[in-house]
């Protein structure tokens, strides 16, 4: 094809939305959220019809287990400097050991996507914010990065950017003097695909998240919630978190 | 340098970001070499070489990226259309040495010194297209996010997208 | 007794020396602010898990000190002591610049300072900051308004009403500061009503050490008489503030020490802290209060300039402790998440937060200091807030009568 055509072709679609029924015969072998009939097209805003929620069976989380860290990192380019005091880290795996029994196990810490976000409620600007599906998101155009959500949130899920940084993913800006935390990778949400720590989790056998709407009791993330117990960390504070754990 | 662009070039500096740099007319002369705008890797259509003809984009671009940048950041609108991502992709070549957005070579760098205009969008966000950068993109939709380059094995990546925007249609 | 009279203070050399000695320390905490902000913060000791450190210590200190200069013009307008009139107008003074110098280092410290505009334009109502943005600016307005009041003789007469709505709003901004900490639930050591109050306290305390620390250093810069009587009322006010703040302080640590969940803070806090539980108990309790309080009150150093001058200062620094302690402390203790859990990862969860301030913070914050002393120093030099004695005579305490009268 000349390259004028491409072009052409990338246009139409873009624009008009039609494309070639052939097109629909490559889709990309990623976790599909949705049947893509059901997608949300891209010009219309999300409605709080869905909640994006995970749920985390910490039983199948092996001790030491990096994989979902390690893909967020490279999903996001989270690389560091070197600095543990000062890096990034969007989700982290954390050791617990009972006091009493000596048992150990590990799991994967993240922002908790509340349902009431503290980071929400202090942030001056408003640049913390909910969207409509749930997910909890820092605007960095207007972040003044005065910390004040850090300060707030329960989970200390957020980092401040320490430095000037180069080369971001163009799906994930992220700059020098703002507050960023984890988006559930919205950018791919939004495209009807799981975040990459799930897709790490899954492709590794590891089967310890489930993501998906929770306000759609046939989603498997609903069913499974609604089949087993499960638990909010701080559940006291009433967040009503969208992440969830199983055996702890 | 013409009277016009001087009063241009002061405008701009008073009001430091934002200023309309260039009207029509100063376009018009965009080949007289007063200063460099790097041609975009690729034409929008046969007929435009933008998204909005070039003298609309010169005046107003910064408010189609403003507008679209909050109803993407905010309310998940993925358009391309206006999308400061595929401003990248087609504006800045892909090659590892490509200009950052420091030099003046550098498309957006290369109007904005002219016309002495500051702007902080590439703290956040990426200055080159995807690929240059030297890292790769893991996830399964495994050429990243819309990278739209005109290789055909790539157009492929709009599908979930555009089927997405079928299925409505049909409905 | 004779009408107070207000000049300014004289210009000249000496004064442009002590206003460059002031600029000097603003010039390096500019310096500071530039570094940090063009390098980004890690070149600070703030981390990702002591994310406000001494700049806001500093910031805080003086917003909170700001509202309780305010004290000595209140008492004369509002509660109608006489004897305090003739500092009124340096008591409001003195609250605009400790606010100015406080927002000042608060602003510099932010990640964007370029984004002010933002921080004014867009507003989150939910947020108790962005209510403090409003405050802070309704204050200077506000304390500005009461000083043209007293100031112009024709508006004389509405100096007690806008010196009554100066002190409502400084009692809900200084309600406004306590309660950024007091509405984190996420953290143990500041979730807690009695934050606020405490507070309000301090600021009394604070504001006060620093109002007669400055009017002692202008009346001596200045050779102007400054008499015992005037001197004596405001340390024996001093006294009773920093009795009331070791009161609250000893509420703060018995509530929590009532609720179970807060054991583990209250520990780290008064038992093994380290620099924390050394700064509570040495220099907040110790330096900070209890010396003061001896000094104050003691025969021989309560009738000594020396030595009350010397008990604000230790007053000022327990503050800065007190202060350092609550933000710094109250962030290093780990949260806790999981209960009865031992937790550890790569992100310092389960361990003391470790933080060690930064020369450039500690400039900026000093900085802060120097901006509100050097815009004190310029108001008393270009417009009439000194009374040009305050010796015993010219104070007066013992016609209120006709005092009153004049301003009625
Ligand atoms: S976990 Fe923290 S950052 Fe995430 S929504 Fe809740 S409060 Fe905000
Ligand atoms: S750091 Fe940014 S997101 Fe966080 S509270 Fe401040 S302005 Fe809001």
């Amino acid at each position: 094809m000349s390259e004028e055509s491409n072009i052409d072709i990338y246009r139409r679609r873009f624009l008009s939305g039609t494309a070639s029924a052939a097109a629909g015969l490559a889709v990309a072998p990623g976790v599909m959220l949705t049947e893509v009939a059901n997608a949300r097209p891209a010009d219309q805003a999300v409605t709080s019809e869905v909640r994006w929620g995970m749920l985390i069976d910490t039983n199948k989380c092996d001790n030491g287990c990096n994989d979902c860290v390690s893909a967020c990192n490279e999903e996001h380019n989270l690389g560091g400097f070197d600095r543990p005091g000062t890096d990034a880290q969007w989700i982290r795996t954390v050791t617990l050991k009972d006091k009493q029994t000596g048992n150990v196990q590990s799991l994967p810490l993240l922002c908790q996507h509340c349902e009431h976000p503290p980071c929400v409620d202090v942030c001056p600007t408003g640049a913390s914010f909910k969207r409509e599906d749930g997910i909890v998101l820092v605007d960095k155009h207007i972040c003044i990065g005065c910390r004040y959500c850090m300060m707030a949130c329960p989970y200390k899920a957020r980092s401040f950017v320490h430095e000037k940084l180069q080369d971001q993913m163009p799906y994930s800006p992220r700059g020098k003097g703002t507050v960023e935390s984890c988006t559930f990778c919205v950018h791919r949400v939004d495209e009807g695909i799981t975040p990459a720590c799930v897709e790490a989790c899954t492709a590794e056998d590891h089967n310890a998240m489930t993501f998906g709407d929770m306000n759609d009791p046939d989603s498997e993330i609903s069913q499974q919630l609604e089949r087993y117990s499960s638990r909010q960390i701080r559940a006291d504070l009433d967040l009503n978190t969208g992440v969830r754990y199983r055996g702890i | 340098m013409t009277n016009y662009s001087f009063i241009t070039l002061i405008l701009g500096l008073l009001l430091g970001a934002g200023a309309p740099v260039m009207a029509g007319d100063a376009a018009a002369d965009e080949n007289s070499g007063s200063f460099y705008i790097p041609e975009a890797q690729r034409r929008f259509s046969d007929a435009q070489g933008c998204v909005e003809p070039t003298d609309e984009m010169r005046i107003n671009h910064m408010e189609y990226i403003l507008d679209q940048r909050d109803v993407t950041v905010h309310e998940g609108i993925r358009t391309k259309q206006y999308s400061l991502v595929e401003c990248i992709n087609c504006h800045v070549s892909d090659a590892p040495d490509a200009p950052r957005y420091e030099s003046e070579e550098h498309f957006c760098n290369s109007c904005h010194t002219y016309a002495s205009v500051s702007i902080d969008c590439f703290q956040c966000h990426a200055d080159r297209p995807l690929k240059s950068s030297g890292y790769q993109h893991r996830s399964s939709i495994n050429n990243g996010h819309a990278h739209t380059s005109a290789d055909a094995a790539e157009v492929t990546r709009e599908q979930p997208q555009v089927m997405a925007n079928e299925g409505t249609g049909n409905e | 007794m004779k009408q107070q009279e207000f000049k300014e203070i004289s210009g000249g050399k000496p004064f442009y020396m002590v206003l460059g000695f002031f600029g000097l320390f603003v010039l390096a905490a500019l310096g500071s602010a530039w570094y940090m902000e063009h390098n980004g913060h890690w070149v600070t000791g703030m981390n990702n898990q002591i994310v406000w450190g001494m700049p806001h210590v500093f910031a805080v200190f003086l917003i909170v000190a700001a509202s309780g200069a305010l004290n000595v013009a209140s008492i004369s307008s509002v509660f109608q002591k006489t004897a305090y009139k003739p500092l009124a107008r340096l008591s409001g003074l003195l609250a605009i610049a400790l606010l100015v110098g406080g927002l000042a280092v608060l602003v510099l410290d932010l990640g964007r300072p370029d984004r002010l505009i933002v921080a004014m334009t867009y507003y989150n109502f939910k947020s108790i900051f962005a209510w403090n943005i409003i405050l802070y600016t309704g204050f200077m307005v506000v304390v500005g308004i009461y000083l043209w009041m007293m100031m112009e003789r024709k508006m004389n007469r509405f100096t007690k009403v806008a010196g009554f709505s100066a002190f409502i709003w400084r009692l809900i901004l200084t309600t406004g500061t306590g309660s950024i900490f007091g509405f984190l639930v996420a953290r143990s050591a500041y979730d807690t009503a009695i934050m606020a109050p405490m507070f309000i306290v301090m600021s009394f305390s604070f504001g006060l050490a620093i109002f007669i620390l400055v009017l002692m250093g202008l009346y001596n810069w200045s050779d102007r008489p400054l008499g015992d009587s005037i001197l004596f009322k405001l340390k024996n006010l001093l006294g009773v503030f920093v009795g009331s703040v070791l009161y609250f302080v000893l509420a703060y640590h018995l509530t929590n020490l009532y609720i179970t969940r807060d054991h583990g803070v209250e520990e780290f806090i008064l038992l093994n802290g380290g620099i924390y539980t050394s700064l509570f108990w040495i220099v907040q309790v110790g330096l900070g209060s209890l010396v003061p309080l001896a000094l104050l009150y003691g025969p021989s150093t309560g009738q000594s300039r020396g030595w009350i001058g010397i008990a604000s200062l230790l007053v000022i620094i327990g503050g800065l402790a007190q202060m350092y302690v609550i933000i710094i402390g109250g962030q290093a203790f780990p949260m806790e998440m999981f209960p009865g859990k031992e937790v550890s990862s790569a992100f310092y969860d389960g361990v003391v937060g470790s933080y060690t301030p930064s020369l450039p913070e500690i400039i900026l914050g000093i900085g802060g200091v120097a901006i509100a002393l050097a815009a004190t120093f310029v108001g008393v030099r270009v417009l009439r807030f000194l009374p040009s004695s305050l010796a015993d005579e010219a104070v007066d305490p013992h016609y209120p009568a006709r005092e009153a009268e004049a301003t009625a």
